[in-house]
């Protein structure tokens, strides 16, 4: 399989995110406007100068006319993509392609989603009319089966393994407290979040990432044309985007404790940006905590910690932000929020901010300087269930390799 | 010689005990307990139960003419419920399936249709009342099933007897969750004359006198008229046969059957067996058990016989989820949407799948929940075959208990596994108490109605963990 990737082809010029939370006062629209303006501001430029768009979302509205119409964009192409809870990547990823092709000079990848107006708790998707014989499981659910069976196969005593989820939960709540976008911008104590009220299997309601509404969005260029627009861009190093054939539940071999999707992105990911040790050579990580579980999980999968490991490395505190490998540093899904089509542009954004310098009281020391040794960071972001998803990867960086 | 060849009853795993009952109402309660069909269950459910083990004792080539269903409750009118039930059951798409539906009685006339076409009688019912009277504590749940035939009979059918009156003893208009009685004597009285000319028709007609039964079974609603009438058969009151008002209650269109399943479980050859029931009327069938009996019961699963079925119930339901579970107490939902119908046409396309429980197998034996038309790791196109799960036992691979998800009985239990010989699937568990599942625990499969939405009940199948019962 060929996947030459796009290395040091296209740059991020500007980008803009909105807070996220329950945003009882503001429309789809206003998220869109808001996060597109923020964007176009940053990079310097107007609506006028963008030549196309890619919108993603999950469920917020359908076609480019989601964004056409309150942008009032007059006759572009604007695409609408979905991929589950990875489609603020994909919208990003398809952008950069548009660009690194030649076709335009200077595109927007915008995401947005408006979970809370639904009335429920949790995520709801509506699926086509089916026979009825689909599990009805909760997203809580399906990841919370990655729970007992880690701890099965590594011996981890279930007790352990609650403080190892609690401790990705209290993490992501310290980081997040540091941080005026997220959801939630609170510490929270261990004690807490282990007593919190059980959703499903091990995870408590502190184990969930927040369902909240929210929008960001990314201006790309050609490399050659950045430095019009900005004297510090971000370089798109690598991008992968892995759908499997969804056979965890129905074969016996997969023990979930593992996302062979994210495993294939991530390798992908890594041979087009030229890393050979990620957990070494990265100066910071976004990873899809929508569970504890899931962050976990992932760890191993990204290759930042030995098979069977990675729970000690969390109790070591080897993922915090004065860790060896800050993960998840702008609070991640946990505690800033989770707006399904926002979600990976978020991701994005934090990066952008940590490489330059701009994370204010959470900048991860060492990063984002002039003479900083690591300038690579990656963003992770999934969608399904495990057995069954969607992943991507993308590496991002501030300066040319 | 015509007759019964095989025959199965379901019994519900819970059970509510007339105590319990009792003391929820403030009331005095009567001893013992009764049958509880789940939330997820219903007449068809059950009646795809106990016809799954009466199939178990017949050979792979029988194949009936007709499926006669019968009950009181049926989950549908205008739609034919025994066509779900022919559907889970696999039958073969020349085979009829017909419904008797709303009285009683109707158990009678599907054994009556069935005995005479190699067909099979599916009895089942679920008997509840208003809350604080009769029928809500000494009903009872459960379905039997019979398979009739020519060919190694265990029963051969001697003779019927039958008589009918029309008189206002017990009715229910359609849609009612509850049934109404006329002054208990006058139905004492009605039913007298009824029994003794139906009986003596039986005997008649059999040649017999009532000192050759073996083995009586008196069925009805009307329990002071089910309890007077042997003496006017003039039975030998040692015959009469378990009724299950300690342990069951009564199930109604259901009832006659499950008592006589009890008695093949442990009948000898050349019994007579004589059936009376009292229904707007007065039904008796007589049988004579064979000596295809003793093999039949020695191939039979321990663990299916009534007895067993009742000894592994589970004794503890409260009263406040039997009246949610029946109807009568509207909780508070998860604030989570209804899930959706259950749609038409796919439901069509994957029957074999829904209903059926098939699968598909690859070249490689890998085998497909649902079946899948491409090979995972050939890439082959439709070079499968189709595999029957549904009696295939399984293990728990990994499980969780959602407690977010819609359900009416929440939480969810759900589970991943593990089909013997290949096949994984995930699904609900039922029947099972969350705090105790494990991982590596063997399950087996069970027909259920998951949900009603829009008036469609979304049968489907979920697992439950293998209970042995008795020794």
């Amino acid at each position: 399989m060929a996947s030459h990737g796009i290395c040091d082809k296209v740059a991020i010029i500007g980008m803009g995110c909105t807070n996220f939370g329950e945003h009882w006062n503001k429309s789809t629209d206003d998220l869109l406007i808001d996060s597109s303006s923020a964007a176009l501001a940053n990079a310097g430029i107007t609506l006028d100068d963008v030549d196309a768009f890619w919108l993603g979302t999950m469920g917020s509205g359908l076609s480019g006319l989601t964004l056409s119409r309150p942008l009032k964009i007059q006759h572009k192409p604007v695409t609408h993509v979905e991929n589950y809870c990875a489609t603020g990547s994909e919208a990003f990823r398809n952008a950069c392609y548009a660009v690194a092709s030649g076709a335009y000079d200077i595109v927007m990848a915008i995401g947005v989603e408006k979970l809370k107006d639904s009335g429920y708790s949790g995520l709801v998707v509506s699926a086509p009319a089916g026979d009825g014989t689909q599990a009805t499981v909760t997203a809580p659910a399906s990841f919370s089966l990655l729970a007992p069976a880690y701890a099965n196969k590594y011996g981890v005593d279930e007790a352990e393994l609650k403080d190892v989820l609690t401790r990705i939960a209290w993490k992501n709540h310290r980081n997040g407290a540091l941080n005026s976008r997220a959801q939630f911008k609170k510490e929270v104590s261990k004690e807490t979040i282990a007593a919190s009220p059980l959703i499903a299997g091990q995870l408590g309601i502190f184990d969930c990432s927040g369902v909240s509404d929210g929008s960001a969005a990314a201006i790309i260029v050609r490399v050659e044309d950045a430095h019009k627009y900005t004297d510090r861009p971000i370089y798109v190093k690598a991008l992968s985007f892995v759908a499997g054939p969804a056979a965890g539940p129905i074969d016996p071999s997969y023990d979930y404790t593992t996302f062979d999707e994210v495993v294939h992105s991530a390798n992908d990911a890594y041979k087009q940006a030229g890393i050979t040790d990620p957990r070494a050579e990265l100066a910071m990580a976004e990873v899809h905590d929508c569970f504890t579980p899931t962050e976990l999980v992932l760890m191993e999968d990204l290759g930042f910690a030995e098979r069977g490991t990675a729970w000690k490395e969390v109790l070591a505190g080897t993922y915090d932000l004065d860790g060896e490998l800050p993960v998840n540093p702008d609070g991640g899904l946990k505690s800033f929020g989770h707006p399904i089509g926002a979600s990976g542009l978020r991701m994005l954004f934090e990066c952008w901010t940590q490489l330059r310098g701009e994370a204010g009281a959470r900048q991860i020391p060492g990063v984002g300087q002039k003479d900083s040794v690591k300038t690579k960071a990656l963003t992770h972001n999934l969608g399904g269930a495990p057995g069954a998803c969607v992943s991507f990867v993308s590496v991002v960086g501030s300066k040319l390799d | 010689m015509t007759g019964i060849i095989s025959y199965g009853a379901y019994i519900p795993y819970w059970r509510l005990q007339r105590s319990t009952l009792a003391s929820a109402l403030g009331s005095k309660g009567a001893k013992g307990a009764r049958a509880v069909a789940s939330f997820d269950e219903d007449t068809t459910s059950m009646g795809v139960e106990a016809s799954r083990i009466a199939l178990r004792g017949v050979s792979e080539k029988y194949s009936p003419h007709s499926l006669w269903f019968a009950t009181a409750e049926p989950g549908y009118l205008d739609k034919t419920n025994a066509n779900a039930i022919h559907a889970a059951l696999s039958l073969d798409i020349s085979v009829n399936a017909f419904d008797c539906l709303g009285s009683v009685r109707s158990g009678v006339a599907a054994v009556h249709a069935a005995v005479g076409g190699n067909s099979m009688a599916v009895l089942s019912d679920i008997r509840t009342g208003l809350p604080g009277g009769n029928d809500e504590s000494m009903g009872g749940d459960g379905a039997a099933s019979f398979c009739f035939g020519t060919e190694n009979v265990i029963a051969e059918l001697l003779s019927t007897g039958a008589s009918t009156s029309e008189f206002v003893d017990r009715w229910r208009t359609p849609g009612e969750k509850a049934s109404k009685q006329w002054e208990e004597r006058f139905g004492e009285y009605a039913y007298a004359p009824l029994v003794e000319v139906a009986f003596n028709e039986a005997l008649k007609k059999a040649n017999l006198t009532a000192a050759d039964v073996s083995h009586s079974i008196f069925s009805g609603l009307h329990a002071r008229a089910v309890k007077a009438a042997p003496q006017s058969c003039g039975i030998n009151l040692d015959t009469l046969r378990d009724d299950f008002a300690a342990t069951l209650g009564n199930s109604g269109t259901a009832h006659w059957g499950v008592m006589l399943a009890n008695v093949l479980d442990t009948a000898q050859p050349n019994e007579v067996i004589a059936i009376v029931v009292l229904a707007d009327g007065v039904n008796v069938i007589l049988l004579r058990t064979t000596e295809a009996l003793v093999a039949h019961q020695k191939q039979q699963d321990s663990s299916l016989t009534v007895q067993a079925q009742i000894a592994a119930g589970r004794n503890d339901l409260s009263y406040s989820q039997f009246l949610t579970w029946r109807g009568f107490l509207h909780r508070e939902p998860p604030r989570r949407p209804e899930p959706d119908r259950p749609a038409g046409p796919p439901s069509l396309r994957t029957a074999a799948w829904k209903y059926g429980l098939y699968g598909s197998r690859d070249e490689s034996g890998f085998i497909y929940l649902p079946p899948s038309r491409v090979s995972l790791q050939s890439g082959s196109i439709d070079n499968m075959e189709m595999v029957r799960m549904a009696d295939i036992r399984a293990t728990i691979a990994t499980y969780t208990v959602d407690h977010l998800a819609f359900s009416m009985s929440p939480p969810v239990v759900a589970a991943v596994i593990d089909f013997d010989g290949g096949g994984r699937f995930q699904c609900e568990l039922t029947d099972v108490d969350p705090a105790t599942v494990k991982i590596g625990d063997r399950v087996e499969m069970s027909f259920r109605k998951l949900y009603t939405q829009d008036g469609i009940h979304n049968y489907f199948w979920k697992a439950k963990p293998v209970r042995t019962g008795v020794k």
